[in-house]
C-alpha cells in the first residue's frame, strides 16, 4: 500500500523553542497528483515544505518518500526538488548551466546532459534559451527555467514554495493554467504551497487548508468550497458573509440561530457537528447563494438597502446593509444583467435556502482569521 | 541622455560637480600626481657633481645589475602574494561564518571584534607581537615553564613571523569586503545548490565563490597593496634579514641620501604592484570597476 503514495507524513511536529510551527500533521499524497497546502502567512506551511525538502528536521513524526523514510537524509540525497519562492536561479550561470547543474552533480556524462537539458527546455516551451543569461529572461520565463531545473532530475515530488508570488496579476493567472497543464503532461507529483486560494483551487487535485500548524481540512477544491468542515475553512476559502449567533432550536436537518446583532437565520445541520441549544456559533453564507428579489427558496429572507455597487464584470457584487439589524453583507450580482440598474440607496429583498447556510461552533482561531 | 535635458541646466550641473570634485582633484594632484612626476624626473637623472645633474638611466640599470636589489624585489612580491593568499584562506571561512551563520547582535559583536585591534596603531600592535614572540617573551617563558623547551626560544626575525604579522595586519581589509559580498548572497541560492544535489564543496565552488568573486578580488587587491607597501611590520618582526623592498627605498632616501636611486625604486614598486594587480584581475576575470564598485 505504502508505495502508492509518493509522499507521506506521519504525525509530523516541528517546534521552535516554545512555539509549535507544525502540529501533528499527517498526509498522504497519491502518485501524480497536484497537492496544495493553503494557509495564511505564518501558519507553518513553509516550515512543513522545508521539512519535506530536508532543510529542517521534524521534532517528531516521520516523512516517507515513495514508501521509505527520509528522516536524516540530507536535501542533496532526497528524491525531491524545490522551486524556491524567489526561484533562486544561479545568476552566475546561463540558462543551460542552471538546468544542467543537478545532472552534473550526479556525474552524468556530458552528451547525456546536453540532450536532457535540450529536452527539458523544450518541454517548458523555451527550446532556444540555453545560452541566455538569467537576467535576460522575463518573470514567466524564469519561472519555467526554475521548474525545468528541477524536472530534469526526475524528482519523485516537486515542491513549489509560492513561486507565483512575485509575478504580476496577469502573468500569474496565465502561469496558473500553464503549471496545471505542465503537471498534467509530465505526471510528477507537485506539492504546492500558497496563501492565494485561487491558485490552490484552480490548480489542485487536493488542497489542505492549514491554520496555526494544523490541517483544518483536506479535500478536493469543490469540497472545501461547498462543504467546509470548520469555521476557518468556510471563512478562508472563498468569500463569505459571516455572523455570530447562538443556537436556538431546530430539527434534524436545520438549526435555528439567533444572531448576535438581532434577527434569526436557519442553517443546515451538519451531521458530524453536534450543536446544542445555547451554543455560540458562526454562520456563513456565500454571496452568490443569496437571491435578490427572488422566488423559490425562502428559508431565510430579509430586506436590505444597497450601500455600494462594486462593479467588477462577472464578479460584480453589492454591499448592502440589512434593514433591521444594520448588519453589512455582500451579495453577488447575477451575471445575467437583470439587476444592472440597481444603484446605491435602493431597497431590495434577499432570500436564500437553509442548505446554503453553514454554521460551526465558534472558535477563537476562526474569529481572528 | 537626450539632448534637450542635458543642455537645459547643464551648465549649473557641471559647475556643481566641479565644485564638489575640487577637493578631490586638489588632493589627487598635490599628493599623488605632483610627487610622482617629481619622483619620475628625479629617478631619470644622475648626479654628476654638487648641484649638477644629467639625464640618465643609471638608477634603473643599477637596480637590475645588483642582485641584492633584484632579489629583494622578487622576494617582496612573492611574500606579498603568499600573505594575500593566506589572508584570503583564513578570512573567507571567518567572513562566511559572520555573514551566513550569525544573526543580529552576534554578527555585530563578531564584526566589532575584527575591528577592535585597529583602534590601536600598527606600531603598538606590532610591539604586541614582539612582546609575545621575543626570546624573553610570553610564549618563550611559557614553553620553558611547561618544560617543552629547555632554554629561551627566539621566535622573532624569521619569515614565518613576518608572515604572521602581515596576515594579522591585513585581515580586516579582507573580511570587510568579503562579509559584505557574502551578505548579499541569497540563502536560497545556497539551499537550491544543495537541493539539486550539490555538497558543501561543490556549492562553495560553483555558487558561493563565483558570487563572492568581486569581494575576493577587491579584498586581495587592498591586502596585496598594503602588504607590498608595508614597512613597519617586516622591519620590526623580521629585523635586519627581512629584506623588504620598502626598506631598500628607505635606505636609499634616508641612509644613503640617494634620492635618485630611491625614486627609481619607488617607481619600480609602483610598476610591480600595478602589474600584479592587473594579472590577478585577468586571471580571476574581474574588472577593476566591478571590483571597486
Amino acid at each position: 500500500m505504502a508505495d502508492q503514495f509518493d509522499l507521506e507524513c506521519r504525525n509530523v511536529v516541528k517546534k521552535f523553542d516554545d512555539f509549535t510551527a507544525v502540529d501533528d500533521i499527517s498526509l498522504a499524497i497519491p502518485k501524480g497528483s497536484f497537492f496544495s497546502i493553503l494557509g495564511p502567512s505564518g501558519c507553518g506551511k513553509t516550515t512543513l515544505l522545508r521539512m519535506l525538502a530536508g532543510f529542517q528536521a521534524p521534532t517528531s513524526g516521520d516523512i516517507l518518500i515513495k514508501g521509505s523514510s527520509v528522516l536524516g537524509v540530507p536535501p542533496n540525497r532526497r528524491p525531491v526538488n524545490m522551486v524556491f519562492q524567489h526561484l533562486a536561479l544561479f545568476p552566475m550561470m546561463n540558462v543551460a548551466e542552471n538546468v544542467a547543474y543537478g545532472l552534473k552533480r550526479r556525474g552524468v556524462n556530458k552528451a547525456t546532459i546536453a540532450q536532457k537539458v535540450n529536452e527539458t527546455l523544450a518541454r517548458v516551451g523555451l527550446p532556444d534559451s540555453g545560452p541566455k543569461q538569467i537576467s535576460q529572461l522575463s518573470g514567466g520565463q524564469k519561472q519555467r527555467i526554475a521548474i525545468a531545473r528541477c524536472l530534469v532530475l526526475d524528482p519523485a515530488v516537486l515542491l513549489l514554495d509560492e513561486p507565483l508570488g512575485a509575478l504580476d496579476l496577469k502573468l500569474r493567472e496565465h502561469m496558473k493554467v500553464e503549471l496545471k497543464q505542465l503537471q498534467h503532461e509530465i505526471g510528477t507529483t507537485f506539492v504546492y504551497i500558497t496563501h492565494d486560494q485561487s491558485e490552490a483551487l484552480v490548480m489542485s487535485d487536493q488542497v489542505a487548508v492549514m491554520n496555526a500548524g494544523r490541517f483544518e481540512q483536506v479535500g478536493a477544491p469543490q469540497d472545501l468550497y461547498y462543504k467546509p468542515q470548520t469555521a476557518f475553512v468556510a471563512g478562508f476559502v472563498g468569500e463569505s458573509n459571516r455572523w455570530h449567533g447562538v443556537v436556538g432550536g431546530g430539527n434534524d436537518h436545520q438549526v435555528e440561530i439567533n444572531l448576535a446583532a438581532g434577527g434569526k437565520v436557519v442553517a443546515k445541520r451538519d451531521a458530524n457537528a453536534a450543536l446544542k441549544d445555547g451554543q455560540a456559533v458562526e454562520v456563513f453564507v456565500r454571496p452568490e447563494a443569496i437571491a435578490i428579489d427572488g422566488e423559490g427558496a425562502v428559508d431565510n429572507t430579509l430586506s436590505a438597502k444597497v450601500e455600494n455597487v462594486l462593479f467588477n464584470g462577472a464578479a460584480s457584487s453589492l454591499q448592502v446593509r440589512e434593514a433591521t439589524t444594520g448588519h453589512e453583507m455582500t451579495v453577488a450580482l447575477p451575471q445575467t444583467g437583470t439587476f444592472a440598474s440597481v444603484k446605491a440607496g435602493d431597497n431590495i429583498n434577499l432570500s436564500w435556502s437553509f442548505e446554503q447556510t453553514r454554521c460551526f461552533a465558534a472558535s477563537d482561531v476562526g474569529a481572528t482569521a | 541622455m537626450s539632448n534637450g535635458t542635458s543642455v537645459k541646466g547643464g551648465g549649473t550641473f557641471r559647475f556643481g560637480l566641479l565644485l564638489l570634485a575640487f577637493p578631490l582633484m586638489l588632493w589627487l594632484f598635490l599628493l599623488v600626481v605632483l610627487p610622482h612626476i617629481d619622483l619620475f624626473l628625479v629617478s631619470m637623472r644622475e648626479r654628476i657633481s654638487y648641484g649638477k645633474y644629467e639625464f640618465s638611466l643609471i638608477n634603473y640599470i643599477e637596480f637590475f645589475s645588483e642582485p641584492l636589489y633584484w632579489n629583494t624585489y622578487v622576494r617582496t612580491a612573492v611574500m606579498s602574494i603568499f600573505a594575500t593568499f593566506l589572508t584570503l584562506v583564513i578570512g573567507f571561512p571567518v567572513s562566511y561564518y559572520i555573514a551566513k551563520f550569525m544573526r543580529g547582535k552576534g554578527k555585530n559583536v563578531l564584526f566589532l571584534m575584527c575591528l577592535i585591534p585597529f583602534w590601536v596603531s600598527e606600531l603598538v600592535r606590532t610591539f604586541g607581537w614582539m612582546i609575545l614572540l621575543r626570546e624573553s617573551g610570553v610564549v618563550s617563558n611559557f614553553l620553558q615553564w611547561s618544560g617543552i623547551a629547555d632554554g629561551p626560544v627566539e621566535m622573532l626575525y624569521n619569515d614565518a613571523t613576518i608572515m604572521v604579522g602581515l596576515v594579522y595586519t591585513s585581515m580586516l581589509f579582507m573580511i570587510v569586503p568579503l562579509v559584505s559580498v557574502l551578505d548579499s548572497l541569497d540563502d536560497s541560492l545556497i539551499e537550491a545548490g544543495y537541493d539539486l544535489g550539490g555538497n558543501g564543496f561543490t556549492v562553495t565552488r560553483d555558487i558561493v565563490i563565483p558570487h563572492a568573486m568581486p569581494g575576493i578580488a577587491s579584498g586581495c587587491i587592498v591586502v596585496f597593496m598594503l602588504t607590498l607597501g608595508n614597512y613597519l611590520t617586516p622591519n620590526l618582526l623580521g629585523g635586519k634579514d627581512s629584506l623588504w623592498f620598502t626598506e631598500q627605498i628607505y635606505t636609499q632616501f634616508i641612509t644613503r641620501f640617494n634620492w635618485e636611486s630611491g625614486s627609481a625604486f619607488g617607481f619600480l614598486l609602483l610598476v610591480l604592484s600595478s602589474l600584479i594587480v592587473w594579472v590577478g584581475l585577468k586571471l580571476s576575470k574581474q574588472t577593476l570597476s566591478e571590483t571597486v564598485g
